[in-house]
């Protein structure tokens, strides 16, 4: 421990895992080395102590998340981890490419299923996946939208595997969250580390809020002048809500809830001091079960009765559309690199974590054979419910799972355990080795931008491979080169 | 820049009682602040308990407390976040307007109410004890204070920002009231000499907890009198705690929403502080004394709850889409 206190990177042992910070890696100019001594210069302590200031820090200042138990209102902060997380000039461009490729596929795909239906015709992917998916929605056929774009607002989450290689695990083309630690991290490491920062070209994160803004203006409907952009919100007991505040602050647009909207004559207003004031384009934060009760559950108090009319009239825009989230389901998902190569005629530029279908006699076969090294996914749930990991199942677990392919085959997915890529990590027993995913964040009106870099989010239990801030994880900065360096 | 951004009829209410809330709190600590200087021995129940008459509070008191003694009754007011007029209470409901509010104020102003609740929410027994209450007291004032300095400094001036001192103005008027009334409830000795002096006490400490001793020592006479006490809680034009002064600023509020934003709603509530003014404007405080002060002031109280909902009215509750009427007519 001693020992460690003055070489804080002792005990760091990424072992057989990629890691991000390594200090040889291609193109980095020598950023993860300088990082890396730097640290090593700050000391364990003042690397504790720094790291203890700047989430008092987040939490004074609100950038929480709600969590409810047992009638008690907890506010948390995601943990966040000041070691951060690179990504090279060259890297970034081939992620930011793979994701402007994966977005277009994404809308060409709606496109397509709310109209002519072509992929379905030429049988690329099955009719009874889309048609009886809950993500699909038949209010939407022959229905258009601005510039073809449903998903305006889309996060990616990208692992790395052991080779190093990036690929896609997830499509989020719903209501993605996370956008907003982006941000936040980087004025948090900008407060609390600018000697760790020092002379490092990173790109910008700061115009997500600017660019968000002028794609929900480019999509507002035809003929508006200076359109009225809201944010639609839950409200505060949501658990996203500090995000809200912080888009609609960036953005510089009114934070609205259900109520303070209404519909008259097929058109949306908002309710001021001075009256009804017209509204263009509504950001939504509410899944589209909620959105109007009046066409999708009736129950809903958070949505706007009539908004659905309003739009399908053309009279507002909705960011995303509705019926988005098809596309970023599990069954689909496995689909998505026939849906790049159907609809762009190119390779996927990150591929899939490789995907066996068991609706397909090859997937199940090899399904079938393989049980004990693959991860079972049934295509319908989300939440890790379900899932069988070969590698940590019994005998008998793996009998069962067998059963169960067996009985419904197209219920079914499978895929390598992957090894995700790690990062050193500020730990109880000092700086150790743990997994990391990215969730880059691309805004889509006319076209599309890609936020450099993304949320990095860490496992903070040793040799987990769950990111996920319900089951112990944090965040990192992502610090993407911009190039050279000064 | 183009014309000035509308505001949401919610925030507009949410900021009005932000302020509110805030000044609230501020106060309550004055009101406790000055009790515990009152508390003279062998009467401290009833001093206490004073506290629980002008805040009207007797049968929450009873239910929630039921013992009447000094401690339960700091308890009830310092800690108890199920007492609806607690300054427990009171900072919860302004946090929870602030964070509805967080799109709109200043970064500055949600971290400093947001640390100063949480230091509130944790407040152990015994800081309510002996010379440590007033301190308590002073820490409550000065994190109110510290607000309203951040809000000053940072908070964009445009329709918002009128309601939210409307809504500060309103309570901090009825406050006044509250704190004058309390000089009603408290006892007195009966020889003459002994009462001259005990008053004199009471008053000085009525003057100091509404920060108005020093300024009342420049404008009264030597020998002041407790009408002059009275007279410069109420109508003085330039003490900042006054009625008056108060009502000034609220009329001023009022015509800058109707004048510069076009908020003819302001109409009803503009004609009521007129009256009201004219009310204090007359007043004398020496036949006000014998013919009734308590009753004075909670006309006044009455007036100023009628004008905050005059402002509901107006801009709160009258734009509510069709369907919500409907529903709130079913």
């Amino acid at each position: 421990m001693d020992v460690e206190v003055e070489n804080p990177f002792l005990g760091y042992d990424p072992g057989p895992y990629f890691c991000e910070l390594g200090s040889n890696r291609v193109g980095d100019a020598g950023a993860g080395a300088r990082i890396r001594s730097r640290i090593g210069a700050l000391g364990l302590d003042a690397l504790r102590s720094r790291a203890r200031a700047a989430e008092t820090d987040l939490f004074n200042l609100g950038i929480t998340f709600t969590v409810y138990s047992e009638a008690n209102v907890i506010d948390r902060i995601l943990p966040f981890d000041c070691i951060p997380r690179l990504i090279t000039a060259a890297e970034w461009r081939h992620l930011e490419e793979g994701v402007r490729q994966r977005v277009a596929a994404l809308n060409a795909f709606l496109d397509d299923i709310y109209h002519a239906q072509r992929i379905l015709a030429d049988r690329v992917v099955p009719a009874d996946l889309v048609r009886g998916n809950p993500g699909y929605r038949p209010e939407m056929e022959d229905f258009p939208v601005r510039f073809g774009t449903y998903v305006h607002i889309c996060g990616i989450d990208i692992v790395r595997d052991e080779r190093g290689d990036f690929r896609v695990l997830e499509d989020n083309a719903r209501t993605p969250s996370g956008v907003s630690y982006v941000i936040e991290n980087r004025h948090l490491m900008l407060r609390a580390f600018p000697d760790l920062m020092a002379g490092m070209l990173l790109a910008p994160v700061d115009d997500y809020g600017q660019r968000l803004r002028a794609a929900l203006t480019e999509i507002a409907p035809d003929g508006v002048a200076d359109p009225c952009v809201v944010l639609l919100s839950p409200g505060i007991y949501n658990s996203a809500y500090f995000e809200h505040v912080f888009l609609a602050r960036e953005m510089g647009v009114p934070l609205v809830e259900g109520r303070d909207l209404c519909v008259e004559n097929d058109r949306v207003f908002m309710l001021t001091t001075s009256g009804l004031r017209p509204v263009h384009t509504i950001y939504r934060r509410i899944g589209d079960d909620f959105l109007d009760p009046m066409v999708f559950r009736s129950d809903s108090i958070l949505g706007v009765p009539g908004l659905i009319g309003a739009w399908r009239r053309g009279h507002v825009a909705l960011a995303n559309a509705v019926g988005t989230g098809v596309a970023d389901d599990k069954a689909i998902y496995a689909y998505m690199p026939r849906i790049i190569r159907y609809y762009l005629g190119e390779d996927p530029i990150l591929p899939n974590v490789e995907t066996y279908i068991c609706r397909e006699h090859e997937g199940l076969a090899f399904t079938l054979a393989h049980l004990a090294e693959l991860v079972v996914k049934p295509v319908g749930e989300s939440g890790g419910y379900g899932i069988t990991i070969g590698p940590r199942t019994s005998r008998a677990g793996l009998e069962a799972a067998r059963a169960a392919l067996l009985a419904d085959p197209a219920n079914w997915i499978s895929q390598p355990v992957v090894g995700l890529s790690v990062g050193p990590t500020l730990c109880e027993e000092g700086i150790r080795a743990r997994h990391l995913d990215l969730r880059p964040f691309a805004v889509t009106g006319r076209d599309s931008w890609v936020l450099p870099g993304g949320l990095t989010r860490v496992a903070l239990k040793g040799g987990s491979l769950i990111v996920n801030s319900s089951q112990g994880g944090g965040s990192k900065d992502t610090w993407v080169l911009a190039g050279a360096e000064a | 820049m183009n014309r000035p951004p509308p505001l949401l009829v919610r925030y507009a209410e949410n900021l009005f009682w932000l302020a509110r809330y805030l000044e609230r709190v501020e106060n309550l600590a004055r009101l406790i602040d000055v009790t515990q200087t009152f508390e003279s021995p062998g009467h401290e129940t009833e001093s206490w308990y004073a506290l629980v008459r002008i805040n009207a509070d007797e049968e929450s008191f009873a239910r929630r407390a039921g013992v009447i003694e000094p401690e339960a009754i700091k308890r009830f007011y310092l800690i108890e976040a199920d007492n609806p007029t607690s300054i427990t209470a009171s900072i919860e409901a302004a946090r929870t307007n602030a964070r509805v509010l967080r799109p709109l104020i200043s970064t500055e102003m949600w971290k400093q109410l947001n640390e100063f609740h949480y230091a509130l929410m944790r407040l152990k027994p015994e800081e309510l004890e002996g010379d440590a209450l007033s301190r308590l007291c002073a820490r409550i004032k000065e994190g109110v204070q510290a607000q309203a300095g951040i809000t000053e400094g940072t908070f964009f001036r445009d329709q918002g920002w009128h309601f939210h001192e409307l809504g500060r103005l309103i309570e901090r008027a009825d406050q006044t009231t509250r704190l004058l009334d309390i000089k009603f409830h408290l006892l007195v000795p009966r020889e003459r000499e002994e009462r001259r002096l005990a008053e004199l006490t009471q008053w000085g400490t009525v003057l100091r907890a509404a920060a108005g001793y020093h300024a009342f020592r420049r404008v009264a006479p030597v020998d002041f009198s407790p009408a002059d006490v009275v007279a410069f809680l109420l109508t003085d034009g330039s003490f900042p705690r006054s009625v008056r002064l108060c009502l000034a600023e609220i009329e001023r509020h009022l015509t800058e929403l109707r004048v510069r934003y076009g908020l003819g709603g302001t109409l009803a509530a503009l004609e009521r502080v007129e009256e009201m003014r004219g009310a204090i404007h007359g007043l004398r405080a020496e036949r006000l004394i014998v013919d009734g002060l308590h009753e004075f002031l909670d006309a006044v109280q009455r007036d100023l709850m009628l004008l905050a909902t005059e402002i509901g009215t107006a801009f709160f509750r009258e734009w509510r889409p069709p369907h919500q009427k409907q529903e709130a007519a079913q």
